[in-house]
C-alpha cells in the first residue's frame, strides 16, 4: 500500500483557504436582507472552489464522481423548488441527516483505505491522532444522522411530537456515550484498529447510531427549534472532525462556524423559553399536562367572551394601531397569505399594521419571518420582541394568530408554572386582544392555560386560522366602509 | 500541516464563526440554518478523494463506494441547501415607495 501521498500543493492550499473565506462572507452577508442574495453566491462560489480543487488534485474516476455529482444534485434541486416554506423545519432536519450521513460515509472510507487520505505511518498503520479524529468524526456523524431522522419524523408528523420517555434514559444515554468515548480512546492505540481490522469501528459507529435517537426520542414539539439547532451544531463539529482527518483548512473553518452558528441559535432558543439547554437535552417537556399553572383545570369553565369574524373586522376598521401575533397554529393553516391581505386592507382603511415575532413561534429559528416573508409582508413592518414589547401598551389591538404559549402572562407572575420566566410578548396590555384559537379545549404545548383568554379585553376567535383570516377578509371588503 | 497549526485555525475559526453568527439578523435565522446545512457539505471533499483514489488503489473498491455514496448524499444537501436559501432570500423584500429604512 501506498503511504506517502505527496503533500498538498500550496495553491491548493490556497484555494480551500480561499473556500473558508468565502463561507464567512456568505455567513456575513445574513447581517441584513439587502446583502443576504450576494451572501449566498460567495457561498456557492465557495463550494465551487472547493469541490473543483479537489477534483483537480485527485482526476481518477471521475465519470462515476460526475454522475453521482449529478444524481445528488438533480434531487435536491428538485426539493429545493418544490417544498413549501412550512415545511422548512423538517426539511432542514432532513439534509442535517445527510451531511451526517455523508461524514460517516467518509470516516469509513478513509479508515477503510487510510493511504488515499495520507494518514498513514511508515508501515501502513492509520496514526493514532488520525484514529481519534475518525471516530469522533463518524460518532458525530451517526449521531447527527439518526438524531436528524427522529427530529425529521417528529418535525413532518410521521411521528408523534410527544416525548418518549424510556425507563433509565439517562443513564443509558450516559452510559452508551462513555462508552463511545471509551471505545474511541482504545481504537487509537489499538494495533489491529490501526491496520483497518477488528470490530471497534463498527461498534462505536452502532453505538452512535443508538444514541442519536434515545437522544432525541424524549424531546417534545415545542422544544424542536432548540433540537434542530442543536443538530445543526452537530453537523458542523462533524465536518470539522473530518476537515482534522484531511487536514483540509475549507472543512476545518466551515465546521468552525456552523458548529459555532448552530450553538449560539441553541442558546437563543433557550434564552426565550427560559430553560437550560441540560434541561432541553433531558427531554420529557409537554410530557405531563398537569403539572401545569396554578388555577389549571380547577373549578367550574371560566367564561370568554367569543366573537365573530364581522366583530374583529370592525373592531379593527376602527382601531389606529394593529400588531399581529403569529405562531405555529398560522404555519399549520397556511393562513399567511390571508393575513396579509387583511393587513393590506387595514392599512387601506389607514391602519398602522405591524408584526411582532417571538423567537421561539414556530418550530425553528426565523420560521415566522420566512412564513411572512413568503406572503409578500415587507421585512421592514416585522418585529423582533424586544423592539416591540413596549409599543402593545399604546396599541388598539393585538390580534393573535396560532401563538399561546409565547403571550401567556402567567410567565411573569406565576412561579409554579413550567414556563415562569420565559420572556413573552405582552399582548394583555393591548386595548383589545383578537385571539384566534381552533376551539376552547386545548392549551399550548407546555400544557398551562393562558389566562389571557379569559380577560375582560379579550375577543375568542374559535375557528381555523385560515378561515378566519379568510372571513374577516370578506367581511372587510363587504363591510361597506 | 502539523496538528497544532490545524488546531490553530480551528480555534480562530470558532470565534469568526461566534462574531459572525451574532451579528445575523433574527429575521433571517431560517436561512442561516438552510445555508449553514449546504456549507456543511463541504464534507464532499472528504468524499471526492474517497471516490477518486478507490479507482486507482487497489483494494479501495468498498472505499471507492462509500465516497461515491457520499458526493451522492452531500450533493443533494449542496444544490438542495443553496437553492433553497435563495427561493427564501428572493422573498424577503422592502416596503414600496419609502425611503430605505436605516439599519
Amino acid at each position: 500500500m501506498e503511504h506517502a501521498v505527496a503533500a498538498t500543493p500550496a495553491w491548493a492550499v490556497l484555494a480551500y483557504l480561499a473556500a473558508g473565506v468565502l463561507f464567512i462572507l456568505a455567513l456575513r452577508g445574513l447581517s441584513s436582507p439587502e446583502s443576504s442574495q450576494a451572501g449566498n453566491r460567495n457561498g456557492m462560489i465557495g463550494m465551487a472552489l472547493a469541490v473543483g480543487t479537489t477534483l483537480a488534485l485527485h482526476p481518477t474516476g471521475l465519470l462515476l464522481i460526475i454522475g453521482a455529482i449529478a444524481i445528488g444534485g438533480g434531487i435536491g434541486w428538485v426539493i429545493a423548488q418544490r417544498i413549501q416554506m412550512t415545511a422548512m423545519p423538517e426539511l432542514v432536519a432532513g439534509f442535517h441527516s445527510l451531511v451526517g450521513m455523508a461524514a460517516v460515509l467518509v470516516g469509513c472510507a478513509a479508515y477503510l483505505n487510510p493511504g488515499a487520505f495520507g494518514i498513514t505511518d511508515a508501515t501502513g498503520a492509520i496514526l493514532a491522532v488520525s484514529r481519534v479524529e475518525m471516530g469522533l468524526g463518524v460518532a458525530i456523524g451517526a449521531i447527527t444522522f439518526s438524531g436528524s431522522i427522529i427530529a425529521f419524523l417528529k418535525l413532518s408528523g410521521r411521528m408523534s411530537g410527544s416525548p418518549i420517555l424510556l425507563p433509565g434514559r439517562h443513564i443509558i444515554n450516559l452510559g452508551v456515550l462513555a462508552g463511545i468515548v471509551v471505545l474511541t480512546g482504545v481504537f487509537a492505540f489499538d494495533a489491529a484498529a490501526g491496520m483497518g481490522q477488528g470490530p471497534l469501528m463498527w461498534i462505536i459507529l452502532g453505538l452512535s447510531f443508538i444514541i442519536g435517537v434515545t437522544l432525541i426520542i424524549p424531546i417534545g414539539g415545542a422544544d424542536m427549534p432548540v433540537v434542530i439547532s442543536m443538530l445543526n451544531s452537530y453537523s458542523g463539529w462533524a465536518a470539522a472532525a473530518m476537515g482534522f482527518t484531511l487536514q483540509n483548512t475549507a472543512m476545518i473553518i466551515t465546521g468552525a462556524l456552523v458548529g459555532s452558528s448552530g450553538a449560539i441559535l441553541s442558546y437563543i432558543m433557550c434564552k426565550a423559553m427560559n430553560r437550560s439547554f441540560i434541561s432541553v437535552i433531558a427531554g420529557g417537556f409537554g410530557a405531563d399536562s398537569g403539572s401545569g399553572g396554578g388555577d389549571k383545570a380547577s373549578g367550574p369553565a371560566k367564561s370568554y367572551k367569543a366573537g365573530s369574524a364581522d366583530d374583529a373586522a370592525f373592531i379593527m376598521q376602527n382601531a389606529e394601531t394593529v400588531i399581529i401575533v403569529p405562531g405555529y397554529g398560522m404555519a399549520v393553516s397556511q393562513a399567511q397569505h390571508a393575513l396579509r391581505e387583511m393587513g393590506d386592507l387595514l392599512r387601506k382603511e389607514g391602519v398602522s399594521v405591524k408584526y411582532a415575532i417571538h423567537p421561539v413561534a414556530g418550530r425553528m429559528p426565523g420560521h415566522m419571518n420566512v412564513l411572512l416573508a413568503e406572503a409578500n409582508v415587507p421585512y421592514d413592518e416585522v418585529f423582533e420582541l424586544e423592539d416591540i414589547n413596549s409599543e402593545f401598551g399604546q396599541c388598539d389591538v393585538a390580534f393573535v394568530i396560532g401563538a399561546n404559549d409565547v403571550t401567556n402572562p402567567l410567565a411573569k407572575t406565576d412561579k409554579t408554572s413550567p414556563i415562569y420566566g420565559m420572556p413573552i410578548l405582552d399582548v394583555e396590555k393591548a386595548k383589545t386582544v383578537l385571539f384566534i384559537k381552533r376551539s376552547m379545549g386545548g392549551v399550548g404545548y407546555a400544557g398551562v392555560d393562558n389566562p389571557v383568554f379569559y380577560a375582560d379585553n379579550t375577543m375568542m376567535l374559535l375557528a381555523d386560522a385560515k378561515k378566519m383570516v379568510e372571513n374577516i377578509v370578506k367581511a372587510l371588503n363587504g363591510g361597506g366602509h | 500541516m502539523d496538528f497544532l497549526s490545524i488546531l490553530s485555525i480551528f480555534v480562530l475559526a470558532v470565534f469568526v464563526g461566534y462574531y459572525v453568527v451574532w451579528s445575523v439578523t433574527p429575521a433571517l435565522h431560517t436561512p442561516l440554518m438552510a445555508v449553514t446545512n449546504a456549507i456543511s457539505s463541504v464534507i464532499i471533499v472528504g468524499a471526492l478523494i474517497a471516490a477518486a483514489a478507490g479507482a486507482i488503489t487497489d483494494g479501495g473498491g468498498l472505499s471507492q463506494w462509500l465516497g461515491l455514496l457520499g458526493v451522492v448524499l452531500a450533493s443533494v444537501n449542496i444544490f438542495g441547501g443553496f437553492a433553497v436559501t435563495r427561493r427564501m432570500l428572493a422573498m424577503y423584500k422592502k416596503k414600496d415607495k419609502k425611503p430605505a429604512a436605516s439599519k
